[in-house]
């Protein structure tokens, strides 16, 4: 099915931590290519590894057992710092630093690479996650949280990184700025032809935005499939029953606009 | 108050010096405590035994901890040679240093462990090295609490500064020492207004930067920053005055008598062309091991000091033996030249008040003898420990109905209002004369000798200048007239005067 070599592979990975197996309880650890140009989605309810797993590719968790290859070099023999400004990292905790000016921090990626980032490019850069350029003199307090986590995927963009990973990054959002910033990420994807690996527990969204979805149940991989597949039952029953939700939930909705009128009112 | 007014603008020296000693030692407290706190915040081991560490000190009273160093400073010499100093600057930065440790680090170790978790993963995940971690985002979002703490420790700083004065640091405590022994409340208030004024001011212009980091105020924090480094800098070049060949260093305990004596040595070397520096209100401990080792020069001691304390001699041979034995005893073991005796005695005597001696028929210290168990006898806090008292009691058997300790100002008083009959007094005091008390006389000879010596430091004992000016003072001091000099300076009417003052009454009086 894969014809492009994977930009980035689990090969047997595992995280324990102590007593507990975050990644890998099932036999051989955790293995999974991913090719360059998709967007996959790992879904799983909390504890179930997918945030762990994500963050050996950064090497913010380093694995007990297994590797992690990026472009086919072993992350663990990658220098850190270097790695991480080829890794665009967008998480729920935004962590914008609130010293520094809203284009300082899109700015910070390449600055530390001893690169000097253009206004124009900034102005660019807030243009594409859809926020007027003056916004880069505003500080982080003065944004309301989507603005914020807007400006988080600017600086994740900033290094024109090879790989984003993304963990639970509309997690604390509004459904609302949640449902548009998804859309917006979507569309930088392809429009700028981006790999991109996205945690999150919601099953629809995952669906709605992701080539492929990977489901995490208990520190395992147990199901591996595109979104039409998972609709059309592939993925087994951990697979099925977080599907189940949104299916039942869109079923619900398209059958009170068929009675006409909202029940309960 | 008018008095308080003209004393402040004679204090830039001393406030030029506590600038300089407090800015030195919260500048190393910083250079200590900061890596540490950043060790600290890495490990969790090193955060508790640093942190332990520091509180420890901040148990010490700030006075024993500066007289501590003063004895390690000594014992190092042996390291780092003869040369090391053990008085002055040195003890007093390192003592301060550590007291302002623990502010300082507290605060660092807290600010850092309060860091959003979302910002360091951040850090971490655009690609920073440990280090650009550290600087770029630990470091300014830690600084406005660290700040707090360094305000903190320069409060604490410059108010323990004045402790340093007892170790021979010249300080804002010089007026507030000098001012308390003898009775001298507007130079106490104006040494307390100075110290207190300069925490203020330091206190407001770190506030400024921390206020400046906290809101990412520029103006704020340079400006901050600027005014402190140009007080700092004023401070300095208002102590690089003289530097030219070290001066003659006249020490003075805790007591008026001890300020009048050193200023009347000064004068006279003063005026026999020699530079001199005075270093008042020394711990009495501290003076005799300072003038072996050379930290200041000149002092003056009391023979039945030095034969109970360093001699470690219990026996009484006799005012001139005990003055043989310690000229040679001085001379080899320390190399201190005693010069010879002032000619008074500052010896403990029992006085009663007239009307009460005359009432019980009371002339000597044996005449007390059956009589004491009705009396109350008053001593200041360390005599009834001391082997004076000791020798006392057991030679005539003397029992009294109850000892009270006072302090020594205070015991007078208590003589004055009965609620003591009989007290140790010292035999210079001004207050004998003043209050017509009655020395009782000690026909055993039970109480050793307390004649005042004037001593020598190795450096000049063999200077001929100075102890061919100094040698007119010897013998010249009756007993009567250094009381008249320390009541002059104690009293507190219209006719109080200062040290210098009553020094130079003494000299008119002793015909020099």
């Amino acid at each position: 099915m894969e014809t492009a070599p994977p930009l980035l592979r689990f090969d047997g990975v595992t995280c324990r931590f102590g007593e507990v197996t975050a990644v890998g309880s099932g036999a051989g650890g955790v293995t999974c290519d991913i090719a360059s140009g998709t967007f996959v989605a790992m879904v799983g309810a909390s504890g179930s590894g997918k945030s762990t797993l994500l963050k050996t590719v950064n090497t913010l968790v380093v694995p007990t057992g297994g590797r992690v290859l990026f472009g086919g070099e072993d992350v663990s023999g990658l220098p850190p710092a270097k790695l991480r400004r080829r890794v665009g990292y967008v998480f729920q905790g935004i962590g914008l630093f609130p010293h520094f000016s809203v284009a300082e921090n899109i700015a910070i990626g390449p600055r530390l690479a001893g690169e000097k980032l253009a206004p124009a490019r900034i102005a660019e850069l807030l243009e594409l996650v859809e926020l007027d350029p003056v916004f880069g003199a505003r500080m982080p307090d003065e944004l309301s949280g989507g603005q914020r986590q807007r400006v988080g995927v600017a600086r994740a963009l900033a290094g024109e990184p090879e790989l984003l990973i993304m963990d639970e990054p509309f997690g604390a959002l509004d459904p609302v700025t949640r449902d548009a910033l998804g859309r917006k990420v979507r569309e930088l994807h392809d429009t700028l032809g981006l790999t991109t690996v996205m945690v999150t527990h919601d099953m629809a969204e995952a669906l709605l935005l992701a080539d492929r979805v990977v489901v995490m149940d208990k520190g395992a991989m147990v199901a591996d499939a595109t979104p039409r597949g998972l609709l059309a039952g592939e993925g087994g029953t951990v697979a099925q029953r977080l599907v189940r939700v949104p299916r039942e939930q869109a079923e619900k909705l398209a059958a009170m606009e068929g009675l006409g009128e909202v029940p309960g009112g | 108050m008018q008095e308080i007014w003209d004393i402040l603008p004679g204090l830039g020296d001393k406030l030029a010096a506590h600038v300089v000693l407090a800015a030195s030692a919260i500048a190393l407290a910083m250079l200590i405590a900061l890596p540490l706190a950043v060790w600290a915040g890495r490990s969790r081991a090193v955060s508790r035994i640093a942190l332990s560490l520091a509180s420890l000190v901040q148990t010490i009273p700030a006075l024993a901890l500066l007289a501590l160093f003063f004895p390690l400073l000594l014992s190092l010499r042996s390291v780092f040679g003869e040369g090391l100093p053990t008085l002055g600057f040195l003890p007093a930065l390192m003592a301060l240093t550590l007291y302002a440790l623990l502010p300082i680090l507290r605060n660092a170790v807290t600010a850092q462990a309060n860091l959003d978790e979302g910002v360091l993963e951040a850090a971490d995940g655009v690609g920073m090295t440990k280090w650009q971690k550290l600087v770029l985002v630990e470091a300014p979002l830690s600084a406005p609490f660290i700040m707090a703490g360094i305000r903190t420790a320069s409060v604490w700083t410059i108010g323990a500064a004045t402790l340093a004065t007892t170790i021979g640091q010249p300080s804002l405590g010089d007026p507030i020492f000098a001012g308390l022994q003898t009775q001298n409340w507007a130079l106490v208030l104006a040494g307390c207004l100075a110290s207190a004024g300069l925490a203020l001011a330091a206190d407001n212009l770190l506030w400024v930067i921390e206020v400046g980091l906290a809101r990412r105020k520029r103006w704020m924090t340079y400006g901050g920053m600027g005014l402190v480094i140009l007080g700092i800098l004023a401070a300095l070049s208002g102590q690089r005055t003289e530097e030219t060949g070290r001066p003659v260093v006249i020490a003075s305990k805790q007591f008026s008598e001890q300020y009048i004596l050193a200023q009347l040595i000064g004068s006279r070397l003063e005026a026999a062309g020699y530079k001199v520096e005075y270093r008042d209100g020394l711990g009495s401990a501290v003076v005799h091991s300072a003038l072996a080792s050379s930290s200041i020069d000149i002092s003056v001691d009391y023979t039945g000091t030095i034969w109970a304390n360093y001699l470690k001699r219990a026996d009484n041979p006799g005012r001139e033996a005990m003055v043989e034995t310690i000229r040679s005893w001085e001379a080899e073991t320390n190399g201190v030249k005693v010069l010879g005796r002032l000619g008074f005695e500052n010896a403990y005597a029992f006085a009663m008040r007239a009307d009460r001696a005359k009432a019980l028929g009371v002339t000597s210290l044996a005449d007390l003898v059956g009589k004491g168990g009705a009396l109350t006898v008053g001593g200041d806090p360390e005599f009834f420990e001391r082997p004076e008292w000791l020798a006392v009691r057991d030679a005539y058997g003397l029992r009294f109905g109850k000892t009270r300790n006072f302090a020594p100002t205070f015991m007078y008083d208590a003589l004055r209002s009965g609620e003591a009959d009989v007290i140790s007094a010292y035999t210079s005091d001004g207050r004998i004369a003043a209050d017509r008390l009655v020395v009782l006389a000690d026909p055993k000879g039970a109480l050793p000798g307390y004649d005042a010596l004037l001593m020598l430091s190795p450096r000049i004992a063999d200077d001929p200048g100075i102890a061919a000016a100094l040698q007119p003072l010897l013998g010249a001091i009756s007993v009567e007239a250094m009381r008249e000099a320390n009541f002059a300076v104690d009293r507190e009417d219209a006719g109080k005067l200062t040290p210098k003052q009553a020094a130079d009454a003494l000299a008119k009086q002793a015909g020099l």
